[in-house]
């Protein structure tokens, strides 16, 4: 056969194509359950660490089913939603709808000395894709214990900074309550103070749009939030 | 040409990056800290050296009017399984990586090496000169990571190696160093100091 021939062409291709698209589909599937195990080693990781542990990908499940001791899902009422569970929640989805619609996943972690603390999600956007991380806080409702935040591709040494614990211990001991008003934390360059008297953080300096993505996220993400940690308030 | 010519020729003499100037954006993008830089350079051997494989298997099929797409087919293909095993033995790996592995379909390297090798030779010597060429490669992203990283962040893979002293005394790290620029500049240092050693190099 002409190897330059039209009707060579064609076939090497439609046969080229129908190989790669074989091979592609049977290592995606293949592969699913085990991507998918790591996914959620990882979710437990990151909320594992938004309470100041330190997991591994080996104990995540252990440490997780040891300290998350109960997970539910309540709505902007601070009613509880029956029948969702927390874990499998897609914050991404959530984030978008208007407050009064979400489900709000909660996660309760009890610590070595009986501390309880609640482990809240939050998703946002950064510069170049989407960032997410975990809010863990007191159980009076209004003290941050812990912070774990992540992103999918911020600059490195720029935004990406925000997954060093040096951003993200800062927010350790902020208030969300500013007299009785729920003003999540801001995170502002040095030297700025927010307008609403909200208690602040310092940005990441060269990472000034994902320092704003992580204030719109935990403003966006914890707001409707505010009738439960109210209803936790002793 | 000899295989120890193909393999080692890519390292100095015929450096993708610093002599025939290739691959120049992803040495940019991903080289302000050391790990990505390392990471890179090793998924980028990887692909470049498969690529060559299947290809100069493949070369005395490939109709001449569709070469480039079906290079294409090969390196997308490659990248995604190699990013999908990532994802499933490797989950932190990938995660540091994350948009970096799809890059390496457009590291034009990949689609040099295919074109001007793999498509003329053996899969053997195919193989040597994507693995050589990939380690040229990585060896100038390697560099430029370092430099970056000491001077831009004080740090090298993450631990801090400037001392504290240093900066009570009053020195800064340069903020310069982190974007892309400077990469680069500390490209074309490299290329200075390459040519100087390398008197052949330099054009007249």
């Amino acid at each position: 056969m002409n190897k330059q021939g039209n009707t060579y062409t064609i076939l090497y291709a439609s046969v080229m194509v129908i190989i790669v698209a074989a091979l592609l589909a049977i290592v995606s599937v293949s592969l699913k359950p085990m991507q998918q195990a790591n996914i959620e080693i990882d979710k437990k990781k990151q909320i594992l660490t938004s309470v100041n542990l330190q997991p591994t990908t080996q104990n995540a499940v252990e440490l997780y089913a040891k300290y998350i001791v109960d997970s539910y899902v309540v709505d902007a009422n601070a009613a509880r939603v029956e029948g969702a569970d927390a874990f499998t929640v897609d914050v991404a989805a959530q984030v978008k709808k208007d407050a009064a619609e979400r489900q709000l996943p909660v996660f309760v972690a009890q610590l070595d000395n009986g501390d309880i603390k609640y482990i809240l999600p939050i998703y946002g956007a950064g510069l170049w894709g989407p960032i997410w991380g975990y809010i863990a806080v007191d159980a009076d409702g209004n003290t941050i214990y812990g912070s774990y935040f992540a992103h999918q591709g911020e600059t490195p040494g720029l935004g990406a900074e925000i997954e060093n614990s040096a951003f993200q211990s800062q927010f350790v001991g902020k208030h969300l309550f500013v007299e009785g008003e729920m003003k999540p934390v801001a995170v502002m360059k040095v030297g700025q103070k927010p307008l609403n008297g909200a208690e602040y953080v310092d940005a990441v300096s060269g990472g000034t749009i994902t320092s704003k993505g992580v204030q719109d996220m935990i403003e966006n993400s914890l707001l409707p939030y505010n009738a439960f940690l109210t209803s936790i308030e002793k | 040409m000899k295989n120890k010519e193909i393999l080692l020729g890519p390292l100095s003499k015929n450096n993708p990056v610093i002599v025939q100037v290739l691959g120049i954006c992803s040495a940019l993008a991903v080289t302000s800290k050391l790990e990505p830089s390392i990471v890179m350079a090793i998924s980028v051997i990887a692909v470049v050296a498969l690529a060559n494989v299947v290809i100069s298997l493949l070369r005395n099929t490939i109709p001449n009017s569709i070469r480039i797409i079906v290079q294409l087919v090969v390196v997308a293909a490659l990248v995604i399984i190699v990013d999908q095993v990532l994802k499933a033995f490797a989950y932190d790996v990938s995660k540091q990586l994350s948009v970096f592995v799809g890059l390496i379909i457009t590291n034009c390297i990949v689609m040099g090496r295919l074109e001007a090798f793999a498509l003329s030779h053996r899969p053997w010597e195919s193989f040597l000169d994507g693995i050589g060429n990939g380690i040229g490669y990585g060896l100038i992203l390697v560099i430029v990571g370092f430099f970056r990283e000491l001077l831009g962040s004080g740090t090298l893979l993450g631990f801090q190696i400037i001392p504290e002293i240093c900066y009570e005394w009053g020195y800064q790290n340069n903020g310069l160093m982190i974007l892309p620029p400077m990469a680069l500049i500390v490209v074309a240092c490299i290329i200075w100091v390459h040519r100087s050693h390398n008197k052949d190099l330099q054009e007249k």
